[in-house]
C-alpha cells in the first residue's frame, strides 16, 4: 500500500514538474533577449519621456517636481521653431521629390542593356559611403567660388549661387543645398525597393496591355504605378521616418554649425545642442517626445492611405 | 475573318519551333492548335498575335499581310494562359481597359464593358478585384477583355489549363458559346485531346513543330494520316500492335495470331514490318464461328456500362471492350470481329498510314 502512495505521489510530482516546465521553460530561453530589449530600449525610452516632464532636470539627478515647463519652453523657443519648420520643409521635399526621381531612376536600371551592372553600381553606391564624408565633397561642389554646381548653372548662363554662404536676409540658399543633398543621399536605398518592387511585377501584364495598343506612358501610369504602389507607400514611411531626423545632412557644411547664419536648425539638430551644449536634458527630452508624436502621427496617417493599396 | 499562313517558319537558334507551316484558319471557326508540350503551338499563336516575330514566310488576315504588324494593328484578342488580369483593377475596369487605351468616352467604354461582363455571365461581379474571384470567373473576365475591342480574331492561350477538371469541362462549353454567340474566328491552344474534339470545327495536330495534320475533330479520328495522328487522340489510347505483312494478312510480329480483315487494300506490300492500329471500340465479340481474329482475355475491369478488357495476342497485349453479359473468363479465348472504322495500318519505320 504505502508503496503504492509514494508511487503515485512521485508522479504527481513529475507531473506537477512537467506543467511547470511547459508553462514557464519558454520564458527562461527568453530572458537574454528581454534583458537587453529592457536595459537598452525600454528603460531609455521610459526615462526619455519622464524626463521630459522633470522641471530643471539637471545630470546630477536633481529636479524641482513635475510639470510641463520643458514643452513650454521648447514650443516657445525661436531656435525650435526654426528646427520645426526646416524640418517639415526637408521632409515634405525631401521624400517626395526623392520618390518621384527614384520611380523614374529604377524604371531605367529595370531594362536589359548591356553594362547596366555599371550603372545599378554607380546609383548604389552612395549607399556604402558615409553621409559625413560624401557631405564634405559636397561642401566643395557647393563652393560659391570653385564649386561644380555653380560652374555647371553658369553654363546656363545662371549667376552663382551662394549654397552655404551667409549671403541674402537668412542665407536662404542654406537649407535648398541640404535638401539637395538630402534627395541625393536617399535615393539609392529607395531606387533598390523600388527596383525590386518593379522586378516582381509579371511581364504579362505589359504583353496583355501592349497586345491592347498601350503606349509607355499609359502602362507607366495604368500598371507599373497602381502594381508598384504598395512599394512606393514602404519606402516613402521609411524615408519620411529617416527624413524627420535630418542631421547628418547638416553637420559637413557648415563645420558643425546649423547653417551660415544658424539659419538650418533642424529637430535633431537642436536636441542634440540642448543636451550637449546646453546641458538643457529636460529640453531635449521634451523635444525629442515632440518629434517621436510627429513621426508617429504621419507613420499612422500613411498606414491608413495604404490600405487602400492592396490587391 | 479568314487566317491563311504561308510557308511560317520559327526558329530560335538552331532551334526550329515552327517548320514551314501553310494552312487556313477559316472565318468565325473555333480552331484548336494541338499538339505535346514543345511542339510549337504556342509559338504558332505568338506570332498570330504578333508578339513573337516571324522568321519565315507570311501571315495573312483575310488579304492583309500582317506579317511585320505590331500586334496592336492586327485587331487580335488575346486571353493568356494565367488571364493577365490586372489585380489593381475592378472586374469592370479589367473589361473596359482596351477601349480605355483606345480612349473611347468613359461613360460609353462601361457600358460597352456592362455588356460583355453580360455575355460571360460574370455581370454581378463588376466590382471585384481579380483576386476575389475563381478562376472560372478570372477565365471569363479574360475572354470578356479580349471580346470588348471587337477583335477580328480571338486567340486563347491554354485557357483551360489553369482549371479544376469540373471547370474545365464548363469552361470549354462556355468558350464555345460565346464563340458561337460572337461567331469571332477563334484559335486555342491546347495539349488536351479531349479538349480539342469537344469543342472544336477543326483541329491542327502539331509535333515538333511539324503539321501532322488539319481536319474536323471526327474526321482526324477516324482518317489519321500517320500513327502519331491516331496515337494522339482518343481515349482509351489506340492499340498497336507490331507485326507483318503476310499474303495481305496482318500477322503478330510471333506469328502467333492473323488477322484478315475485310478493309484492307488488295495489295498490302508483302514482308513489309507494321503496325496495326485497333481502336478499343473496333473490336466487338463475335457471336458466331465467324471471326476476324482471336485472342486470349487476360483480364477485365467494369467500366459500368460496359468493361474494359485486356487481350493477349501471341506477346502482345490490346485492350477491347466487352458487354457486361459476356460470361467468358479470363485465361479463356474470345472470338472478335473488326469494324469497319478504327483500323489502320501504318508503315513501323514511317509512321505514315499504308
Amino acid at each position: 500500500m504505502a508503496d503504492v502512495k509514494t508511487a503515485k505521489k512521485k508522479s504527481r510530482d513529475e507531473q506537477g514538474n512537467y506543467i511547470f516546465n511547459r508553462r514557464f521553460e519558454p520564458f527562461g530561453y527568453l530572458i537574454p533577449f528581454a534583458l537587453g530589449l529592457i536595459v537598452f530600449t525600454i528603460y531609455p525610452i521610459v526615462n526619455v519621456v519622464i524626463m521630459a516632464f522633470k522641471e530643471k532636470y539637471r545630470l546630477s539627478g536633481r529636479y524641482d517636481g513635475f510639470g510641463l515647463y520643458n514643452f513650454e519652453y521648447v514650443l516657445a523657443n525661436d531656435d525650435f521653431r526654426n528646427a520645426l519648420s526646416n524640418t517639415f520643409l526637408y521632409v515634405f521635399t525631401v521624400v517626395p521629390i526623392a520618390t518621384v526621381l527614384a520611380i523614374l531612376i529604377a524604371n531605367l536600371l529595370n531594362q536589359k542593356i548591356r553594362g547596366m551592372a555599371i550603372f545599378q553600381t554607380a546609383y548604389f553606391l552612395p549607399m556604402v559611403t558615409s553621409s559625413i564624408a560624401v557631405g564634405l565633397s559636397w561642401r566643395y561642389i557647393f563652393n560659391t567660388q570653385v564649386g561644380v554646381l555653380n560652374w555647371i548653372l553658369s553654363v546656363f548662363g545662371i549667376n552663382a549661387v551662394d549654397w552655404l554662404g551667409a549671403s541674402g536676409a537668412r542665407a536662404p540658399w542654406n537649407i535648398v543645398a541640404v535638401i539637395i543633398f538630402g534627395i541625393w543621399n536617399m535615393l539609392p536605398f529607395t531606387i533598390i525597393l523600388l527596383l525590386s518592387g518593379l522586378q516582381n511585377i509579371d511581364p504579362m501584364y505589359y504583353t496583355a496591355a501592349r497586345v491592347d495598343g498601350a503606349g509607355s506612358r499609359m502602362m507607366f501610369f495604368r500598371i507599373t504605378v497602381p502594381l508598384l504602389a504598395p512599394t512606393i507607400f514602404l519606402t516613402m514611411i521609411i524615408n519620411m521616418i529617416s527624413a524627420f531626423k535630418v542631421y547628418n545632412e547638416i553637420i559637413p557644411f557648415w563645420s558643425g554649425r546649423p547653417g551660415a547664419m544658424n539659419n538650418v536648425y533642424t529637430m535633431v539638430y537642436f536636441i542634440k545642442e540642448q543636451f550637449y551644449s546646453k546641458d538643457r536634458l529636460g529640453f531635449a527630452a521634451a523635444a525629442a517626445i515632440i518629434l517621436f508624436l510627429i513621426i508617429f502621427a504621419f507613420t499612422m496617417l500613411q498606414r491608413f492611405v495604404q490600405r487602400r493599396f492592396r490587391y | 475573318m479568314h487566317v491563311r499562313i504561308d510557308h511560317l517558319t520559327k526558329r530560335f537558334g538552331d532551334f526550329t519551333a515552327v517548320d514551314d507551316f501553310n494552312m487556313d484558319f477559316d472565318d468565325g471557326k473555333l480552331t484548336a492548335l494541338l499538339g505535346p508540350s514543345g511542339c510549337g503551338k504556342s509559338t504558332m499563336l505568338n506570332m498570330l498575335s504578333g508578339i513573337l516575330p516571324v522568321t519565315e514566310g507570311h501571315i495573312y488576315f483575310d488579304e492583309d499581310d500582317v506579317t511585320g504588324m505590331p500586334p496592336q494593328d492586327r485587331g487580335v484578342g488575346l486571353v493568356f494562359q494565367n488571364y493577365a488580369l490586372y489585380p489593381h483593377m475592378t472586374v469592370l475596369e479589367n473589361i473596359a481597359f482596351p477601349l480605355e487605351i483606345k480612349k473611347v468616352p468613359k461613360t460609353e467604354r462601361l457600358e460597352k464593358a456592362k455588356e460583355m461582363a453580360k455575355l460571360v455571365h460574370v455581370d454581378t461581379l463588376l466590382d471585384r478585384r481579380p483576386g476575389a474571384l475563381s478562376g472560372g470567373q478570372q477565365q471569363r473576365v479574360a475572354i470578356a477583355r479580349a471580346l470588348i475591342k471587337e477583335p477580328r480574331l480571338l486567340l486563347l492561350d491554354e485557357p483551360l489549363s489553369n482549371l479544376d477538371a469540373r471547370l474545365r469541362l464548363e469552361m470549354r462549353e462556355e468558350i464555345r458559346r460565346i464563340q458561337l454567340r460572337t461567331g469571332v474566328t477563334t484559335i486555342f491552344v491546347t495539349h488536351d485531346q479531349e479538349e480539342a474534339m469537344s469543342i472544336c470545327d477543326k483541329i491542327v495536330l502539331m509535333k515538333d513543330g511539324i503539321l501532322q495534320q488539319e481536319d474536323a475533330p471526327q474526321e482526324l479520328y477516324d482518317d489519321p494520316h500517320n500513327l502519331f495522328v491516331a496515337n494522339f487522340l482518343g481515349n482509351p489510347p489506340i492499340n498497336n500492335i507490331e507485326g507483318v505483312i503476310r499474303d495481305n494478312a496482318f500477322v503478330t510480329r510471333d506469328s502467333a495470331v492473323t488477322i484478315r480483315y475485310r478493309n484492307f487494300s488488295k495489295d498490302l506490300p508483302e514482308g513489309r514490318e507494321v503496325i496495326l492500329g485497333i481502336r478499343a471500340e473496333a473490336a466487338i465479340i463475335s457471336r458466331d464461328e465467324t471471326h476476324d481474329f482471336t485472342g486470349r482475355i487476360k483480364s477485365r475491369y467494369t467500366m459500368g456500362k460496359e468493361e474494359l478488357a485486356f487481350l493477349n495476342l501471341g506477346d502482345q497485349e490490346i485492350r477491347v471492350y466487352l458487354s457486361t453479359e459476356y460470361e467468358d473468363k479470363p485465361g479463356e479465348d474470345a472470338n472478335f470481329h473488326l469494324r469497319s472504322k478504327g483500323v489502320f495500318l501504318f508503315d513501323k519505320e514511317t509512321g505514315e498510314r499504308i
